[in-house]
């Protein structure tokens, strides 16, 4: 039995842990605000709220519930489009998308309310900087958003009169969310200590973690499998960052690396990185291991940790642990170097000396909530003008995320200038395969692995390196 | 200026907006999946569909030997089967209709049918098609003047080659269909379609079924442009076949990949031009050709076709022009309408034209597009002649109001001074004819029903899908009957009750059916004018109706609008009226390609500024600035919101948006995480739109011109905005016209020596 709060009531159902949230929805409780746009987390019209207990407050986050697996909400609030609406009024933000002539056909619109009431609902330590950034995993093909973007103007204004002392209950005052929010973080507590039966691997169940890349490929076979939940197995959560070294957990999401603190602190620009993967639902969602192990050889979180000179640590099912350099991990096409009875615990990097840089460039066709033509992160010290070491990972140039070791060699010792950099470019190109694919043409990606490793130098060193110079 | 939200907002926003999957549904439903060919073109071997009709759960699979009437969905030609008999020629073309207890079971079904097929040919490319031979329909040709004899008088000829892509469409509903028997053989389809009476038409005739049997309803579409004008029948009438046999409803809805897959797109264009000028930079003569890649049925190609004809000179005065379309039939699932159908297309090849002769006399486009705008009085290459003409006043108007020399002063500084990145700018001045371009189409009926309490409830043949025509048509009731909003309803849009319709398309449904509704509220208003003169005891002239009160000579009298209807019933006065409008004027003779085919046209002009990234090749749009000619808008709020939608659709089609075939003609962008449409990000930085000041025009419903294609156009700013960015980094770069402008593309050009 899966328990949790739906909206505003108590739920204990007997549905399958794979049949996707979006189904239990629509089909089972047969609310039907919430729409089927995509079924593959790309239009958002599917979005919800997941409310969590933390520190005895609850933070919600946006997801798309076409690729969530249901047995995930166990021990949340669920809200849908149906759970933010007032008996008879317009909330806040219905009513800035209603001023704003921001709805059209009205198919995306409840998607648009519930990320954008997602965005009010976020407290004081959030980093979405904008009503925009919230949605920015939902898709509307009418109003060309300036409307939209409008009516988000009207709620952040709103917004900057939040008392942040007890912030639900101004949102209810306010007429954000229904009275029904101030009872939910006492509810969840009474959940959390009736929830006894947290269900234990079985061999044969397929593991998943959020189910980001799984669902979109396999949701109909998910739905009447047995899938066990990582989620559940708190062992692979956390960020540690002790003795130069940062260990993250195998299930912590893209946001979770948004929001630590301290590693926000390792990584100067981390907002700018992080904000190019996907969306803000899907970064709420997609994990770590999830990303490594799906293999793609334009994994954006692989890219971002190959440069880091990760490690890897792996886990079996009798709790043995070995490690290996992140680099070796993928070994072939959507081949990598874990068996059947392990899995991936955590990955560490040490921490960025004074000395070292970092960066990362991602093109695609559409710069955000897309999948990269050619990514590539580079960590990179100089001393006294000379290279001392660096790290450079690069995806959709082979059929792993690849890092490249070459190149990186051939830099260390030489001065940084656009020379050098023109030089190892010639080196990156000898080590680089890249294919045509439906995300460019090889000579496409030759070109755009060249131009985004000049980039990481004309960013880094902008004083020593000239785009001008290595066009010549 | 009047403006009124969409009446829909409220439920809208709440989620509480029902569309065709979220009706409650009868327990004894039965569903719906579509089995398609795996290949693009061959023929039909074998189908096996023994393992899946074994399967727990199937009730039944449906093919072309269960049709007993035509199996034939052909609009314009009858060429297209609903489902495939002995060959296919498209990948995705239906095949068979599975029909189960649960949509999942459906599923495994379509998993189980094996099919064996042996391979014919593939062709993906129109001009393959034509250097074949293979063309849906012979080609059409419009002719102004001698352009044989005026390229010899012109100072500057230059010719080339344009290639513009397909464009999904990308509703975010999909299509579907609910269809419900009803008693001796009548079946009634909720469907998410724009053309009901498509619809009816069609399943009546796949039936072998009298029209009367079968009802359309529809309540909303969660987006159409286009996709839904003919290419949402086929779903409706496999699910009717199968009620036809079952006597079960019957529900489809087609999951994101299989409509992708199995739907047609934007026809892509590969066209050809010679443009001749003079000294003064006059267009003396034009010519083109343009290749239509139909896909593997008519559709409504011709008709797309034909209106790329009238587009093909925008809002210029070419006095000697030749332009010939050849709709050529590939091995791709039928191209269909979409926002503009055909018009920008085009669009883009006259523009590239312009661009092409600027870039070899070295001057900015702008010069020759200035010099060149259409005037009142001057004739379009199909013999319209052109009246309250606004290309130059919104042309100069857009200069003038955004300070055009500015821009381009800070736009010229700016890539003087920054290595990384620049700047572009473009003007793209649009002129759009309104009106279905088949005469016979341009009609709409409205029934308005007054009921006994004074509440209104009006019925027309307009389907609501985004557009917001219904809050006009709403409109339309209050302001001649004079009464409030609350009390008028829109009903759904449903064959029963207003018959024979056209589809919501050509940017004409508010203007057709918006007339059709002041005719009908027109002659109630003049039935209750005469009972209230009669209680009042005063002359009908002088009474009228405002805010639910009967006024005489514009003073309040004591008769409020209740009291006034009770007393019309009580007289047995006719409170119900149905109304037909047909436009008149216009009228189009194919065989001399002919004639005045539209009501009127629309203009505008909109200044587009982009900055590219070029050590990347991404871009971005800071500005699009747009003077539009709305004539009088009925509501402003939601024109303005008509204007950005199709800009960015526009820019979409003209930036990111790649429709991707491989050479055996399967679709490679079939996903949303393969096929990408504009997200917040990627919208203009900012979007101005000035009404520009006129009149109105009579032709137009309340004098609010049509507004739904136009403005789509002003996306092709866009390309030539960021072509002149490149050009300002690459001296080197050689004008290609081959839209998208995708950043592989840029980044090509960037660098391209």
């Amino acid at each position: 039995m899966i328990e949790f709060i739906f909206n505003n009531k108590e739920i204990k159902t007997a549905v399958p842990a794979g049949v996707t949230l979006l189904d239990f929805i629509r089909e089972d409780q047969r609310l039907k605000g919430t729409k089927i746009g995509c079924r593959e987390g790309d239009c958002g019209a599917c979005t919800v709220l997941i409310g969590s207990l933390k520190n005895g407050q609850v933070s919600y986050q946006s997801i798309t519930s076409c690729i969530a697996p249901l047995g995930n909400v166990r021990g949340k609030h669920v809200v849908t489009i149906e759970g933010i609406n007032l008996p008879k009024e317009l909330t806040v933000v219905q009513q800035a998308m209603t001023n704003n002539y921001a709805t059209q056909c009205g198919f995306c619109t409840p998607g648009f309310v519930v990320s954008m009431t997602g965005y009010a609902l976020e407290d004081k330590a959030s980093t979405l900087n904008s009503c925009n950034d919230a949605i920015s995993g939902n898709i509307c093909r009418c109003t060309g958003y300036k409307s939209i973007e409008k009516a988000g103007f009207e709620i952040e204004e709103k917004l900057t009169e939040k008392d942040d002392s007890d912030h639900i209950k101004w949102l209810i005052d306010q007429g954000f969310v229904p009275n029904y929010f101030e009872s939910i973080p006492e509810r969840l507590k009474t959940l959390a200590s009736s929830i006894t039966d947290v269900p234990k691997n079985n061999e044969k169940s397929v593991l998943v973690a959020n189910g980001t890349d799984l669902y979109v490929r396999h949701a109909d076979t998910l739905a009447e499998q047995k899938i066990h939940l990582v989620t559940h197995n708190s062992d692979l959560n956390g960020i540690d960052i002790s003795n130069s070294i940062c260990t993250i957990g195998a299930n912590t999401t893209v946001t979770d690396l948004i929001e630590h603190k301290e590693f926000r602190s390792v990584f100067p620009k981390l907002d700018d990185f992080l904000k190019l993967v996907s969306s803000e639902q899907i970064r709420n969602m997609g994990t770590l291991a999830g990303n490594f192990v799906n293999a793609s050889p334009i994994g954006d979180m692989s890219i971002f940790f190959l440069a880091l000179n990760s490690v890897l640590t792996i886990q079996n099912d009798q709790g043995t642990e070995r490690t290996i350099p992140f680099q070796d991990f993928h070994q072939d096409y959507k081949k990598y170097d874990l068996q059947q009875n392990e899995i991936v615990r955590s990955i560490s990097f040490n921490i960025l000396k004074n000395s070292e840089k970092y960066n990362f460039e991602k093109v695609c066709k559409r710069t955000h909530l897309d999948i990269a033509s050619v990514n590539t992160a580079i960590r990179i010290s100089v001393e006294n003008t000379h290279i001392k070491s660096a790290y450079i990972g690069m995806g959709g140039v082979a059929a792993i995320p690849k890092c490249l070791s070459k190149t990186s060699t051939y830099l260390i010792g030489k001065k940084v200038n656009s020379q050098t950099v023109k030089e190892a470019a010639v080196i990156l190109q000898s080590e680089i395969s890249p294919i045509s694919d439906v995300r460019g043409t090889a000579d496409y990606k030759r070109l755009l692995a060249q131009q985004l490793f000049y980039a990481h130098f004309i960013a880094l060193f902008p004083l020593n390196v000239k785009l001008q110079n290595m066009m010549t | 200026m009047k403006t009124m939200q969409n009446i829909d907002s409220f439920t809208h926003v709440r989620g509480e907006s029902l569309f065709v999957d979220d009706i409650s549904i009868r327990q004894d439903t039965l569903f719906g999946l579509v089995f398609d060919s795996p290949k693009a073109h061959g023929i039909i071997k074998n189908v096996d569909y023994s393992k899946a009709e074994k399967l727990e759960g199937v009730v039944k699979i449906f093919t072309f030997k269960d049709v007993p009437g035509e199996n034939q969905i052909g609009g314009i030609l009858p060429d297209e089967p609903l489902w495939a008999e002995k060959e296919v020629h498209f990948w995705g073309q239906p095949i068979a209709f599975i029909v189960a207890e649960t949509e999942s079971i459906a599923k495994k079904a379509r998993q189980l049918i094996e099919i064996e097929i042996e391979e014919l040919p593939v062709i993906t490319t129109a001009k393959e098609a034509k250097s074949k031979g293979s063309f849906i329909n012979a080609p059409r040709t419009f002719n102004l003047g001698d352009t044989k004899e005026a390229f010899d008088n012109c100072d500057y000829i230059f010719e080339g080659e344009t290639f513009s892509n397909g464009q999904e469409h990308l509703y975010l509903e999909t299509q579907g269909c609910y269809a419900i028997p009803q008693e001796n053989g009548s079946i009634k389809l909720i469907s998410s379609t724009q053309g009901p009476t498509a619809v009816q038409k069609i399943t009546a005739r796949v039936l072998g079924v009298a029209m009367h049997k079968i009802e359309v309803d529809v309540i909303r579409l969660g987006g159409g442009f286009g996709g839904k004008e003919d290419q949402a029948t086929p779903w409706a009438v496999m699910t009717a076949v199968a009620v036809q046999h079952l006597n079960r409803p019957v529900k489809y809805i087609l999951n994101r990949h299989d409509d992708l897959r199995m739907t047609g797109k934007r026809h892509p264009y590969s066209s050809f031009f010679k443009i001749g000028l003079n000294k003064e930079l006059k267009i003396v003569a034009f010519e083109a050709e343009f290749l239509q890649n139909a896909g593997a049925a008519a559709d409504l190609s011709p008709a797309i076709a034909e209106r790329t004809l009238f587009h093909a000179t925008n809002s210029y005065f070419v006095p000697n022009v030749k332009t010939s379309v050849y709709s050529c039939k590939t091995n791709l699932p039928p191209n269909t309408a979409f926002r503009g159908f055909g018009g920008p297309q085009g669009m883009f090849v006259i523009e590239s034209a312009i661009a092409a002769a600027a870039d070899n006399l070295g001057i900015d486009r702008k010069y020759i597009q200035e010099v060149n705008l259409l005037d009142e009085n001057d004739e379009f290459s199909y013999g319209q002649i052109a009246t309250q003409v606004e290309a130059r006043n919104t042309w100069f108007s857009a200069k003038e109001k955004f300070e055009l020399e500015k821009i381009e002063k800070e736009v010229a500084s700016f890539n003087k001074t920054n290595e990384h990145f620049k700047k572009g700018v473009s003007l793209m001045p649009i002129a759009f004819g309104i009106s279905f371009t088949n005469t016979a189409m341009n009609h709409a009926r409205a029934l308005v029903h007054i009921y006994q309490d004074g509440s209104v409830g009006v019925s027309t043949g307009a389907v609501e899908m985004g557009q917001s025509v219904n809050t006009k048509m709403l409109q339309v009731a209050q302001e001649i009957l004079g009464i409030s909003a609350g009390k008028v309803k829109l009903e759904t849009t449903n064959t029963t009750r207003v018959a024979n319709t056209s589809p919501s398309a050509a940017s004409s449904t508010a203007d057709l059916n918006g007339k059709a509704v002041k005719l009908a509220c027109e002659k109630l208003l003049e039935r209750l004018v005469n009972v209230a003169a009669n209680i009042l005891q005063e002359e009908e002239s002088v009474i009228s109706i405002c805010n639910d009160l009967i006024y005489v000579a514009d003073k309040k009298s004591s008769l409020s609008w209740e009291e006034l209807i009770s007393q019309a019933m009580l007289e047995r006065v006719a409170l119900s009226e149905n109304a037909h409008y047909a436009t008149p004027v216009i009228h189009f003779d194919k065989t001399i390609e002919k004639g005045h085919p539209f009501a009127y046209h629309v203009y505008g002009t909109a200044i587009t500024i982009t900055t590219v990234d070029c050590i990347r090749g991404v871009y971005e749009i800071d500005a699009v600035k747009i003077v539009h000619d709305f004539g009088k808008s009925m509501n402003i709020g939601i024109d303005l919101g008509q204007v950005e939608g199709a800009l960015a659709q526009g820019i979409g089609w003209m930036t990111m948006e790649e429709i991707s075939y491989d050479s055996n003609g399967r679709l490679l962008s079939n996903a949303l995480s393969t096929y990408k449409v504009p997200d917040i990000f990627s919208a203009p930085k900012t979007i101005d739109t000035i009404p520009l000041e006129t009149a109105g025009n009579g032709m137009a419903i309340l004098k609010s011109k049509a507004v739904g294609e136009p403005p789509l156009m002003y996306g092709i700013g866009t390309y030539f905005a960021i072509q002149n960015a490149v050009k300002s980094f690459n001296k080197d770069y050689k004008l290609k016209f081959h839209a998208p402008f995708t950043p592989e593309k840029v980044l090509m050009a960037l660098y391209e020596k």
